[in-house]
């Protein structure tokens, strides 16, 4: 935790730093003990030392590198295999932290050979604060931080030697009580359901490796993210973690943790305000680590230079990427949409330029079913709201891929979401015939196995590659993975399918945009 | 982060800006009032003026005298009509019970004072972040408002209707019980006695399998115990989740619960909606065991869902041998509508009859296990009880639309509960006219007549002892934690 003292400190020493002191030796002298025994670092203990500025930037910069493409791995949906053999290479560049064990057993009695083994943890460890401090500021910083350091925490806990894991492991308290064989046996029956659980195990197999389990009992709520995915045993209030899912213990507890510190760090933030060394660099660093996301393109607010009407919708629909198509679909059938389906379709007509007031033409026709009444007292101040007119007044911006993929998958009755996620196969086939006319057999193959390896944004880009083949030939470097955004698929469909018409005048694009907020 | 029609976390905020300018506690120059409003409450004991009083005075000057059969006849029969609201609410509404339930204590303390109230008005205006200091102030404000229902939000850091005066960023919602939602909108494309708003006894069964396996799972794996089912006065049920421990929840950890009750998942679009790993996770073996009786009565027999050709067709869908749905096709081609209850026995007969060569009997065996869960496993507005900040209405609120009062549902009873029983307001105010005196002793004269409660005369009493008891319980409960971790204090300061 990252106390007030421990800023004044940091504070106080990257002054002197600053002022070309460099580190004083009895600092060293003053620390009990090895100051990193374990390759593993719960970063509980604010830094002390001395950094020079230079260090100061460079580490956390280096560290930020390895976070920023963690980002990116999630936000690609990568596989955590995908995501270690990316780490990898990138660690050993921006990063290495290498185990005690790298150190032949014959020269471990020569504290000279730790030496470079506690540079690399200190640069770790030191890299790791300074970064809290960029990214305490907000709530979007402080849950992506922690996201990004939990994955990167557990890549190497899952790479760590089994011996100093271990030892690393009983260094934290986790408030867990083992369980016993007894109490092991009388729930052999369930606790071996939830093990094999999805694993297709032999019988004998499955036997055997229950056997081999030792279990720990943990209160339900420590490892909620195993009780979500129905991945323990519950009773009573107790989660039943076998041995081989600590790491998700472990990684609950360090992201707890982490959530708690960044909390306080940002409670001590405004003190550093004095400080006009530091807080350039800081700002600088929270810049480098901004979300792809979708600031609607100006020039196509007004696509030829006039705005869009409620009218056009339909005929602009060919330029919709799958997911809005189905709900245009949808609103057009049920002449309804639940309130999801009207966030991410408001928000993505309001990003392709649509004003309120068509919007509110839009809905209103597209709700045929509703008297004028019901739509006035359900529906209009909903709409209004998604243009910041009403509520909070917060211009939100349309939904990414992210969000459509990660936040609220669609539950019965409900059309919004990622057609390529959230559809069975088979109606994705039939939507992608239905909604795009893609039928070709090897675009639904491709489709299919993207799917299949929930490369979603794969899909999509490839259904987009295939609808626009013809403006797309001769283009270089129309390469895979470059949409993420529904409103980018409408931009590029847009612009290539009516070349020379993009652009228009921007500059008056954006301010009809900002008029349409502050109206 | 979106604006969502009852999250109201931020945004929510202004979700009444247009009301905020009648109430006192909008800006500037009103916080004054609102100050000097709440300063008012505080000290306000005076029941005398209440609007109770006057309410029943009302109808005590129209009638010319007490205890007659008047407040029918001065009543129109719309249960939602402003006059009836307000007599439910003077005379009928569990105020002391409910500020017990909300305040885990006799005495006064944050638990209810910091708790947020939200009204929704006649004229549909929805008035949120009100707080009162005792159960007298929030009853009075009723009674004044008379809101045509009202909800129930988390405990906040400070009064809610101190927000605007506390430092921005401070006030936060700190608990709110853990609640469950069922609604049977979420089963429309499955139930075929009634659709929309309608709702007959076949469906409400729906509804009660739902709480069936979500009370047992909440009780058996996460350990609560003081949990609440209350009847949501049209069609669905809700659940309010009272342990402490339930209450201190935050949003991840709500999430998880809720996703640990996702079974039946997907949209419109997506196929088949149950889609297990073997072997199943004991939650859903026990859910599975509790339901397969009830899918064979409720669902095969009296929802009767795939009876039609194209219903039928439904059911092929979900099985997994295309040579077994040939046979299945070509028996149901030949007898017209058969029911689904035959239809169900057809496919263990053909499956056994060698109809297929290729069927695996243990994944015809999961896939009709997948298909009792699709049908009958609780389908949970899992909207509700994601976040600490969502409201919920009150219990024993009167549904504008039905007129009926959300009861607390006797989970010991659960098979026996019948929303048609369930009193309106109508009803039960007709009955407090009606009401005779039992015991007619000479000696006990009219002191007897006024000793008996309004409740008591009316078929709420029953919910109202069953609330208190739920009450009661949870209050001994709280006192024993204070007790405890007290005692630990103690033991803790010897050493």
């Amino acid at each position: 935790m990252l106390g007030r003292d421990a800023i004044r400190q940091q504070k106080r020493e990257v002054r002197k730093a600053a002022y070309g002191n460099n580190i004083v030796p009895s600092s060293i002298a003053k620390s009990t003990g090895p100051a990193y025994p374990h390759r593993l670092n719960f970063y509980t203990v604010p830094p002390k030392d001395e950094v020079s500025l230079e260090e100061f930037e460079q580490w956390a910069i280096d560290r930020l590198k390895v976070l920023g493409e963690i980002e990116t791995c999630l936000f690609r949906n990568n596989s955590p295999p995908e995501i270690d053999a990316v780490l990898k290479k990138l660690l050993e560049k921006y990063m290495p932290l290498n185990s005690n064990s790298s150190i032949p057993e014959s020269e471990r009695s020569n504290p000279r050979r730790f030496v470079g083994l506690a540079n690399e943890r200190k640069k770790d460890h030191y890299s790791h604060f300074i970064l809290r401090l960029a990214f305490a500021r907000t709530d979007d910083l402080r849950r992506r931080f922690t996201m990004t350091e939990s994955i990167l925490f557990r890549h190497r806990f899952s790479t760590d030697n089994t011996v100093e894991r271990a030892e690393f492991l009983n260094s934290l308290e986790l408030g867990s009580e083992p369980v016993s064989d007894s109490e092991k046996a009388s729930l052999a029956e369930e606790l071996k359901a939830v093990l094999i659980s999805g694993s297709k195990m032999p019988a004998e197999k499955a036997r055997q490796s229950f056997e081999q389990e030792q279990y720990l009992k943990v209160e339900w709520d420590r490892v909620s993210d195993l009780v979500e995915g129905r991945k323990v045993f519950l009773r009573r209030g107790y989660a039943y973690v076998p041995n081989s899912m600590l790491l998700s213990l472990v990684m609950a507890e360090f992201s707890r943790r982490l959530d708690e510190s960044l909390i306080k760090t940002a409670r001590f933030l405004p003190r550093l305000d004095e400080d006009d060394r530091l807080v350039p660099i800081l700002e600088h660093l929270s810049k480098g680590f901004t979300a792809p996301e979708y600031t609607s393109s100006t020039s196509l607010a007004t696509l030829s230079g006039e705005a869009i009407t409620a009218a056009q919708i339909d005929n602009l629909s060919s330029h919709f990427p799958l997911c809005m198509k189905n709900l245009h679909t949808a609103v057009r059938r049920d002449k309804h949409l639940r309130h999801f389906g009207r966030l991410q379709y408001g928000l993505f007509l309001k990003g392709i330029g649509l004003s309120i007031d068509e919007a509110l033409i839009f809905w209103r026709q597209a709700f045929s079913k509703f008297t004028d009444d019901q739509f006035n007292k359900e529906y209009r101040y909903n709409i209004r709201h998604t243009y910041g007119l009403q509520g909070a007044g917060r211009n939100y911006k349309p939904l990414s891929c992210q969000q459509i993929l990660m936040d609220h998958p669609p539950g019965t009755g409900e059309n919004h979401g990622c057609p390529y996620r959230h559809f069975s196969v088979e109606n994705l086939t039939v939507a992608m015939g239905r909604l795009m006319g893609v039928e070709d057999r090897g675009v639904v193959t491709g489709v299919r196995q993207d799917v299949e390896a929930k490369k979603y944004h794969l899909a999509c880009n490839r259904v987009f590659e295939y609808l626009h083949q013809k403006e797309l030939k001769g283009k270089e470097g129309a390469g895979r993975e470059t949409i993420t955004h529904p409103n980018e698929y409408f931009d590029k469909s847009w612009g290539l399918k009516n070349p020379g018409r993009k652009g228009g005048d921007g500059g008056e694009a954006q301010v009809k945009e900002e008029d349409v907020v502050m109206t | 982060m979106a604006p969502h029609k009852t999250t109201l976390d931020d945004d929510g905020d202004d979700a009444m800006q247009d009301v905020d300018s009648m109430q006192v506690d909008s800006v500037g120059a009103d916080e004054k009032t609102a100050v000097k409003d709440e300063l008012e409450h505080m000290f306000d004991d005076d029941l005398d003026d209440e609007p109770m009083v006057d309410a029943s005075n009302i109808y005590k000057n129209n009638s010319g005298k007490a205890n007659t059969t008047a407040i029918s006849d001065i009543l129109s029969t719309n249960p939602s009509d402003p006059q009836i609201m307000l007599q439910f609410y003077s005379r009928l509404f569990p105020w002391r019970q409910l500020y017990r339930w909300l305040n885990h204590s006799d005495l006064p303390s944050t638990d209810f004072a910091h708790r947020e109230f939200a009204f929704t008005l006649h004229n549909e205006a929805y008035l949120r972040y009100q707080s009162y200091p005792t159960f007298e102030t929030l009853r009075r404000d009723v009674l004044k408002l008379n809101p045509s229902r009202f909800e129930i939000g988390p405990v906040y850091s400070a009064r809610p209707r101190d927000r605007k005066q506390v430092q921005k960023g401070s006030f936060k919602p700190i608990e709110k019980e853990l609640v469950f939602d069922i609604d049977l909108t979420d089963y429309d494309e499955i139930r075929t006695c009634c659709s929309k708003t309608k709702i007959c006894i076949k469906c409400w069964q729906f509804v009660t399998m739902a709480i069936k396996v979500v009370d047992v799972a909440l009780r058996d794996d996460f350990g609560f115990q003081h949990i609440m089912w209350v009847y949501s006065g049209r069609r669905g049920a809700h659940a309010w989740v009272c342990d402490k421990k339930a209450r201190k929840l935050d949003d991840g950890k709500r999430r998880a619960i809720t996703a640990y009750f996702e079974v039946v998942k997907g949209g419109s679009q997506s196929g088949k909606k149950v889609n297990l790993d073997r072997p199943l996770h004991p939650h859903i073996r026990r859910s599975h065991d509790i339901l397969k009786d009830d899918f064979r009565q409720n669902i095969l027999e009296n929802q009767d869902p795939f009876r039609t050709e194209k219903q039928a067709e439904r059911l092929l869908q979900l099985l997994p041998d295309r040579q077994l749905n040939e046979a299945l096709r070509e028996k149901w081609d030949s007898t017209i509508e058969r029911p689904s209850s035959e239809k169900w026995k057809d496919i263990d007969a053909l499956a056994g009859s060698g109809a297929s060569k290729t069927i695996i009997p243990k994944v015809l065996l999961e896939h009709k296990q997948d298909i009792i869960l699709e049908y009958t496993y609780p389908r949970l507005d899992a909207e509700v009880s994601k976040h600490l900040n969502h409201l919920l209405k009150s219990p024993f609120v009167v549904h504008p639309g039905t007129g009926k009062v959300c009861v607390p549902i006797d989970i010991s009873k659960l098979d026996e509960f019948d929303p048609d029983d369930v009193p309106t307001v109508t009803q039960l105010l007709k009955e407090i006219d009606q009401w005779k005196n039992p015991v007619k002793k000479e000696e006990d004269g009219d002191n007897s007549i006024s000793r008996v409660s309004d409740i008591d005369k009316t078929s709420l009493k029953p919910y109202h002892d069953l609330f208190s008891r739920f009450v009661q319980k949870l209050l001994n409960a709280e006192k024993s934690v204070n007790k405890k971790t007290g005692e630990i204090k103690t033991e803790g300061m010897d050493f």
